[in-house]
């Protein structure tokens, strides 16, 4: 059972891809949809058996490398952790499988979709699974590749070409910081399974690397090359600009790979390590304040987006800073709790956004929308739930998970701690701004569609409203739910999976905190709705002259163009790179030095030095005539020193004519 | 008659009927009077020597070059009628067709 939750997908993913054509769209729909159904119920019994019933299980499948001290095998680790992102991934994932079914009806390539649909799936389950770094590094390319396939799966259209291409090398970045972070790892402990890794951990403490010339902790540098990677993955300030590009591809795709999958692996990549990051304080800084960082910038920038996947898109980026730097303050549990209940409500947001887009035909701008709330009504209903979680309010779920995180922010007592803690009260407050401003622009305005748009708009189809539906339940439930189990008192549910060093042990404090530094955050998340609702509703023309006010349209600027991240990448170091590229690499050294020095500069001596020799050939006698008397000259002189050359290498003389050649012209 | 004088005036003979060769660019008569000197100018240094080490070799060879450079002046000046049959001159600057 355990080995069919990952490759049953791998099965009917391969099978809708290579027999799409047998089987149709429908039947390839209802094949992947079935198999990825059936994993999920499999991932339910195993998150039963291993997180439930606390029996981790492990599974060790066959040889892959061997070679003395280097040895892995295709091994499955099935522990707490992994049965968590098991029923969060199939979950979303078969409800994404049954909405795409709808969703993209009419596209004629259908068995494709599902099949990366699937094929994404299975890398995402092979990622989680892992026993040791390569296999888990397997799926982690597994899951770039099929996101390069899925934001590109209308790959006529330029602008998703250009986005996949950026995820693709944007994530490379990230992925070859993972890389060194591997290599480290063997180099280090001799070995890339975890058991091993782990466990060896703590004899490393003191222990230092020479890295770059200078010498390192060897834990720390090693914490920080893993969190490139999960940078990368996660959409972590400094390559996030993939993320955002990413929303080319079709809805589903944004909401099983930008919303419960993909993204998440960075996290699971941090509470994964915790082992390696508990013994590398420093390391865990950087998680901690890059996080805050990205918590903050996502969603301020999230505030002016006009495009409703792109808001979205940015929220999740800043929730991924919120899960970060929970695992940056040691908090893997609490991160890896909100990863799960963020995984359901942001689904749901997506896959409503995808209705929303479905029922306009395809208008994706806020702007050109409005008044779908006594149209959509069911699609509206799920979007308010949705958004509500997603801004944290009281007892639904992401206000168990959200709050708690900046509780144990605050009860780090440390600078990070409150860096952190400040950037994410901002940043819920920014969150409850730009979700309600999503409702409102969407629902709840002044219709500013066209006509014909407007007189077509549908509700959301059955498959495309029952996983509305379905992630309703978690999205406000399962927050509760799961509270006391996953980040509860004294909870044994995580058993070995997650690592937390006593000291930095603060989930008790937390309780602790002063209440109005536990009230702040919900009272900003209230505020923040409240405001933009009115002035939403109330002030819409004061917001549009403080927007074309000289100091409001430079901050409306910033803001929508996405604090220039991309602006700056583009002109500092992509075009200066690719410049380079061109101008230095291509054009000075390969087509300049080395043709000069290489084939070409060598041929074309030969041929000159051919030339310069044919002219001796005048064709006159005379000239043949003074020749031969030189050379003979020469001749018979060289009999005279001929003694005198005796000590001397030949070979120099075989120089000396051959240079005769070289600098004769 | 010593031995120095004799060898100056066979080198100086060689000399000239080199540079007959060389200075000359048109008349191939010339060129072929400039052969026949050098080999006048060998043959003298033949008979000196042998006079000079008394050894009949010299001689002997002496009269060999005398053959062989009476054949190679018939041969040369067939070739030059031959060639003016062809060119109508013998001008040999009309004749740098064969060039590298």
């Amino acid at each position: 059972m355990y080995l069919n939750i990952v490759f049953l997908p791998l099965f009917s993913g391969l099978t809708a891809g290579f027999f799409g054509r047998k089987i149709g769209p429908y039947g390839a729909g209802i094949l992947t949809t079935s198999c990825i159904a059936m994993t999920c119920v499999m991932s339910l019994i195993a998150f039963y058996e291993v997180g439930l019933q606390g029996s981790p299980c492990y599974i060790d499948l066959m040889s892959w490398i061997d070679s003395e001290l280097f040895t892995i095998s295709w091994g499955f680790l099935f522990d707490s952790l992994t049965a968590v992102m098991l029923v969060v991934v199939t979950f979303i994932s078969t409800l994404v499988h049954l909405y795409s079914t709808e969703y993209m009806s009419h596209d004629p390539h259908l068995p494709r979709f599902m099949c990366y649909l699937s094929l994404f799936t299975f890398f995402m389950l092979i990622l989680v699974t892992a026993d040791n770094f390569i296999q888990m590094f397997v799926g982690w390319e597994g899951v770039g590749l099929c996101s390069y396939l899925l934001i590109n799966f209308w790959f006529t259209r330029i602008q998703a070409n250009k986005a996949a291409i950026k995820a693709m090398l944007v994530n490379r970045i990230g992925d070859f910081g993972l890389a060194l972070g591997i290599f480290t790892v063997y180099y280090v402990f001799n070995s890339v399974n975890y058991v091993t890794v782990f466990s060896l951990v703590p004899s490393f403490v003191d222990s230092t690397i020479v890295f770059f010339n200078t010498e390192i902790h060897c834990l720390t540098l090693i914490g920080v090359l893993l969190f490139v990677g999960a940078v990368g993955k996660s959409a972590q300030l400094g390559l996030h600009t993939w993320l955002p590009d990413a929303m080319e591809g079709p809805t589903p795709v944004s909401a099983l790979i930008h919303a419960a999958t993909m993204v998440t692996a960075g996290v699971f990549l941090l509470g994964r390590c915790s082992p390696i990051f508990e013994y590398a304080p420093n390391a865990l800084v950087v998680v901690t304040v890059v996080g805050a960082m990205t918590c903050f910038f996502a969603a301020s920038v999230g505030l002016v987006q006009n495009d409703l996947k792109r808001v979205i898109a940015y929220s999740t980026c800043s929730q991924l800073g919120y899960m970060v730097f929970a695992c940056g303050l040691s908090n893997y549990s609490v991160g890896v709790f909100h990863l799960a209940n963020h995984a359901f409500f942001k689904a749901l947001l997506f896959l409503g956004a995808g209705s929303v887009i479905h029922a306009v035909s395809d208008e994706q701008d806020m702007r050109k929308m409005g008044g779908l709330k006594k149209l959509l009504p069911f699609t509206y209903g799920m979007m308010l739930i949705g958004s509500l979680s997603l801004m944290g309010m009281p007892f639904l779920t992401g206000f168990y998970s959200k709050d708690v995180i900046l509780e144990v922010a605050y009860a780090k007592y440390s600078l990070p701690g409150h860096f952190a803690y400040w950037l994410g009260s901002m940043g819920a407050f920014f969150t409850a701004f730009y979700s309600i401003r999503l409702l409102y622009l969407t629902f709840l305005s002044e219709c500013n569609a066209y006509r014909p748009v407007f007189l077509n708009v549908h509700d959301a189809p059955i498959r495309m409203g029952l996983p509305l539906a379905i992630l309703a339940v978690p999205s406000i439930f399962i927050g509760y739910l799961t509270r006391d189990m996953i980040i509860g008192f004294g909870t044994n549910f995580w058993g070995n999976a997650l690592f937390v060093y006593p000291d930095n042990l603060n989930l008790i404090d937390s309780e602790f905190i002063p209440i109005h530094m536990k009230l702040l955050p919900v009272c900003l998340s209230v505020l923040g709705g409240l405001s933009s609702y009115f002035f939403y509703r109330y002030k819409m023309k004061e917001l549009y002259r403080v927007k074309i006010s000289l100091l409001g349209r430079s901050l409306y600027k910033f803001l929508n163009r996405k604090w220039f991240f991309d602006k700056v990448y583009n002109e500092f170091i992509n075009q200066p790179l690719l410049g380079f590229g061109y101008h230095t690499s291509y054009k000075a050294i390969d087509r300049g030095l080395i043709e000069m020095l290489g084939p070409f500069g060598l041929s074309n001596l030969v041929f000159n030095c051919s030339l310069l020799m044919k002219k001796l050939q005048s064709g006159t006698t005379y000239h043949y005539i003074l020749i031969l008397l030189l050379s003979t000259t020469l001749f018979v002189t060289g009999f005279f020193f001929m003694d005198s050359l005796a000590g001397v290498d030949l070979r120099l003389f075989v120089v000396f004519v051959l240079s005769v050649f070289v600098f004769s012209h | 008659m010593t031995l120095f004088n004799s060898l100056v005036l066979n080198t100086s003979l060689f000399v000239l009927g080199l540079f007959g060769i060389l200075v000359n660019r048109k008349n191939v008569l010339i060129i072929l009077m400039a052969i026949e000197l050098m080999l006048l100018a060998i043959n003298m240094n033949f008979i000196t020597f042998s006079a000079y080490l008394d050894d009949l070799v010299g001689q002997l060879f002496a009269l060999f070059i005398l053959t062989v450079a009476a054949a190679e002046s018939a041969t040369g000046l067939a070739i030059l009628v031959s060639y003016y049959r062809v060119r109508g001159s013998i001008s040999l600057e009309h004749g740098q067709i064969l060039r590298g």
